[in-house]
């Protein structure tokens, strides 16, 4: 069975438009469209092709397709296009500059990120086989791992717009909990030293957005806590 | 039109598994090595993988990699190069150790070591029995082991140019390969980039086929540009089909769901596996597995209003052990099928997953072609590691979680041949030819003229019909012969194809219609290297010829595209160190 859905989509595209504006859309779907990707992959097929976006997977691993859907950041390949209220109005995630349509630049998200320093640093000689770790401290890590760098959280939060370039935010800030919480990393105190900053860790004032809309059910509030929880043991 | 040129030592083509590993090794090295990738590195589709990684660490069974290796020759049905299956068998325990010393958060066992569980068609004692020897995260393998590289990557100082695309090879005279030409997606600027050593690893080209368990960006390009090169392709009839794709939406369901201990049911609610497989059961190897479930379904013991798929049961597994060890697939079933496999079994069907095939190499990831007498002369200047490469030790058929293996230890080994050649030629770039460039401009030109045609959604759409319907599960040859008249005409058709949007800013209306020049060589040669295999061999099951033929077809198919058809090459049958392993009724 077909059935009719109305898009408001964002359109933009800097070789030709002198502003952004709304493109209003009616799409035939059928029954297998039920992810939101469907529909945007069917009005580029077949409707506009020019409309442009991300997308890769189809199945939430990649983080390729965080959109603002309705006033909410979110995954397309993870929306069931039943669960909105139309017209689905379809921006580009905020905060950060729009290269074209859906398509933001990332540039500032990924740097906060590479300033966390995200690997496990342990400079000792490694032994010939792997370093054990506890199933406990292991399980230390679950909630974090997951993470697809989405930025859908990042940028739902407001001192994140704010300050893109001195709040690390609360992806880059989960991957910092990552690498303070796995036993095998060796600078702990430099971490913390590094995040114990008006800025980069203090910006967060507990709004909870980010964890509303993670669409991978992570918790970065949490894990900022935690941080911060690591920091006040160390002072004491 | 001139273009202009960028420089860098090594060039690699492909940011997933084994461009990332390889890189590593470059970046390590101190040479000057760029990363280009479509998407960015994270995104790519090894990020998809669940089930784990093989390394016999014998962590909770007694294991070597003699049985490893025995495994591998068995699940590639014959098929596979001894040599290459050797290296990487013997590697697998010290690439594994390495993943963890780059931070990857394995699953870990009480004593602290690697979490391993049992996978298809990897047992004990030469084929006795199950052994557990993937090496897993959860049901998340991929991603984890994607971050970690991509972390190690970032620590390293690795150069990325994310969302670029490899659009030809440049070669010289001497055939040597020198560089490539690349579109820079956000501003639609092309360029050529100069190297003295250039690395494929794009991964595989599921979309061929309409349901498969591969990625959007899965589109074959390496193997498009090495054929437009006048490069042969390897082994591309052998395709393999998942056995447990979710029916309707086609996300896998990883094996790893029968590792732990879930299994198999047609409609009457029979463990189908049983007969097929008495001794590993839903273990067995995968094309085993699809086939006995085709079977089902064909003979009308499917479940379902049209009885076209079955169900996979794991409720027994209990909540805690699915939440612990398979989280996602509980997560992925409940998104796309609103089923949740705590209470209810998953419906599955057989899905196009994982290309054999590839750009032919040896294990040391050169790429190795015919010249003269000899079949395997080195292309210089070039190499090929991942999915996107036939080294070959798949063979027929891949054995799940020898893919992610595969990565790191021919990505690695890849990475120091690059090191070695670019060493040799000191500071030395070869000259690029005088209309390097050309060909490039000339298509994307052609494709920009156009301004009527065939819409690049028609053609994929008929292209990805074709295939499921003519080159899938069971293949007869009126079906394969009818497939390559049909698969030639959609190629002719995707000659005239036209792109209304002709900006530069960010097209992906042109990349895909790019992407599909590439694809649509990948579904023809797997047509016809379909057709001319008279046998049954792994995943090529050809009902009219069931058995498998060693004195006619214990051979390699190379395939090229520009009228030299097809030649075949031996099989590697002198493994490194040890005994030839010598061909026998695969029996599971
Ligand atoms: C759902 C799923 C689950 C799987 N599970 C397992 C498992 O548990 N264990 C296992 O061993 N194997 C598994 N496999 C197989 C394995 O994951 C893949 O074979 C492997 O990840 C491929 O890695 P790769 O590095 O070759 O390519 P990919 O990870 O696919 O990366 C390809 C890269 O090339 C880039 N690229 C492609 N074309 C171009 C171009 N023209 N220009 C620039 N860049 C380009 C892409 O952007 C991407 O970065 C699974 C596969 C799938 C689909
Ligand atoms: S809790 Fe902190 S990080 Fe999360 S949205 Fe609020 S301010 Fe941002
Ligand atoms: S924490 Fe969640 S929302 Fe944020 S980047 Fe990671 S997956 Fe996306
Ligand atoms: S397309 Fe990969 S997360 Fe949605």
């Amino acid at each position: 069975m077909s059935k009719k859905v109305k898009f408001s989509l964002y359109r933009f595209n800097p070789e030709v438009d002198k502003k952004p504006y709304y493109q209003d859309i009616e799409v035939e779907l059928d029954d297998l469209d039920k992810k939101l990707l469907n529909a945007l992959v069917k009005i580029k097929d077949y409707y506009d092709d020019s409309l442009s976006f991300r997308r890769s997977c189809r199945e939430g691993v990649c983080g390729s397709d965080a959109i603002n859907i309705n006033g909410r950041n979110g995954l397309a390949c993870l929306t069931d296009i039943d669960s909105l209220k139309q017209p689905i109005v379809l921006r580009p995630i905020p905060g950060l500059p729009v290269i074209r349509d859906l398509i933001v630049d990332m540039t500032q998200f990924f740097n906060q990120y590479n300033s966390i320093r995200p690997y496990v640093v342990d400079d000792r000689p490694m032994p010939e086989r792997e370093r054990l770790q506890s199933p406990k401290d292991r399980d230390e890590l679950n909630g974090v791992i997951e993470c697809i760098l989405c930025a859908c959280c990042s940028t739902s939060c407001p001192s994140f717009w704010w300050n893109p370039d001195k709040f690390v935010g609360p992806a880059a800030l989960l991957h910092a909990y990552r690498f303070i919480a796995d036993t095998r990393d060796q600078i702990t105190k430099e971490r913390l030293d590094d995040l114990n900053d008006p800025y980069r860790l203090f910006r967060c004032h507990t709004i909870m957005n980010c964890a509303d809309v993670c669409p991978k059910h992570l918790n970065p509030t949490k894990a900022i806590g935690k941080i911060k929880e690591v920091m006040l043991s160390r002072a004491i | 039109m001139t273009l202009p040129i960028m420089k860098y030592d090594a060039v690699i083509v492909g940011g997933g598994g084994a461009g990332l590993r390889a890189a590593l090794q470059l970046s390590d090295a101190g040479i000057k090595t760029v990363v280009l990738s479509k998407v960015f590195p994270t995104r790519s589709h090894t990020a998809a993988a669940q089930g784990g990684i093989s390394a016999s660490l014998g962590n909770s069974d007694e294991d070597n990699w003699h049985w490893h290796m025995y495994d591998t020759v068995k699940g590639s049905d014959w098929l596979g190069d001894q040599d290459a299956i050797e290296f990487m068998c013997r590697q697998a325990v010290d690439a594994v150790v390495e993943l963890e010393h780059f931070g990857m958060p394995f699953d870990r066992l009480e004593n602290g070591k690697i979490y391993q569980r049992p996978f298809g068609g990897h047992m004990a004692e030469f084929g006795k029995k199950p052994v557990r020897r993937a090496c897993a995260v959860a049901d998340r393998t991929g991603h984890a082991m994607l971050h970690a590289l991509y972390q190690r990557n970032v620590k390293a100082n690795t150069h990325f140019l994310v969302e670029w695309m490899a659009l030809d090879l440049i070669r010289n005279d001497n055939g040597d390969v020198v560089g490539i030409t690349a579109l820079e997606m956000e501003t639609g600027d092309v360029y050529i980039i100069q190297a003295k050593a250039v690395l494929f690893a794009t991964g595989g080209a599921g979309r061929i086929y309409q349901s498969s368990t591969n990625a959007f960006i899965n589109t074959g390009d390496g193997i498009g540009i090495t054929l437009r090169a006048g490069l042969p392709v390897e082994d591309m009839e052998f395709w393999q089909f998942h056995p447990t794709g979710l029916a309707g939406a086609g996300v896998l369901i990883t094996e790893g769901v029968r590792g732990e201990g879930g299994y198999l049911l047609n409609c009457n609610g029979e463990r189908f596996m049983e007969r097929y497989a008495p001794t590993a059961k839903d273990l067995a190897s995968r094309d085993v597995v699809s086939r006995a479930m085709q079977v089902e379904i064909n003979e009308g013991r499917g479940c379902g209003k049209n009885k076209d798929y079955v169900m996979l049961k794991l409720d027994h597994l209990g909540k805690d052990v699915i939440d612990q060890r398979l989280p996602g697939i509980r997560e992925i079933s409940i998104q796309f099928l609103g089923i949740d496999p705590v209470k209810e079994p998953i419906p599955v069907v057989p899905t196009c997953h994982y290309m054999m095939g590839g750009i032919p190499t040896n294990y040391k990831g050169e790429v190795v072609v015919p010249r003269g007498k000899d079949m395997e002369a080195v292309v210089n200047g070039f190499y090929a590691a991942g999915e996107c490469a036939c080294a070959s030790v798949h063979g027929a058929n891949r054995l799940g979680t020898n893919s992610l293996l595969d990565l790191v230890v021919f990505g690695k080994s890849a990475g120091n041949s690059m090191i070695e050649y670019i060493k040799s030629h000191g500071n030395e770039y070869k000259e690029l030819p005088s209309n390097a460039g050309d060909f490039t401009v000339e298509r994307l030109n052609k494709l920009n003229a156009r301004t009527s045609g065939e819409s690049v959604a028609d053609v994929r759409a008929e292209m990805q019909k074709i295939m499921q319907q003519h080159a899938g599960v069971f293949r007869t040859q009126s079906v394969l012969e009818d497939g390559i008249k049909k698969i030639k005409e959609v190629y002719k058709r995707s000659q005239n194809m036209f792109i209304k949007d002709k900006s530069k800013v960010f097209n992906t209306a042109r990349v895909e219609a790019l992407e599909l020049m590439n694809t649509i060589e990948v579904a023809v040669a797997t047509m016809i290297c379909a057709e001319a295999r008279k046998e049954s061999r792994g995943a090529q099951a050809r009902e009219d010829y069931p058995e498998r033929n060693d004195e006619l077809f214990m051979k390699h198919t190379l395939y090229y595209n520009d009228g030299r058809g097809l030649v075949y090459k031996e099989v590697h049958n002198t493994p490194l160190t040890v005994d030839y392993i010598k061909p026998a009724k695969r029996v599971y």
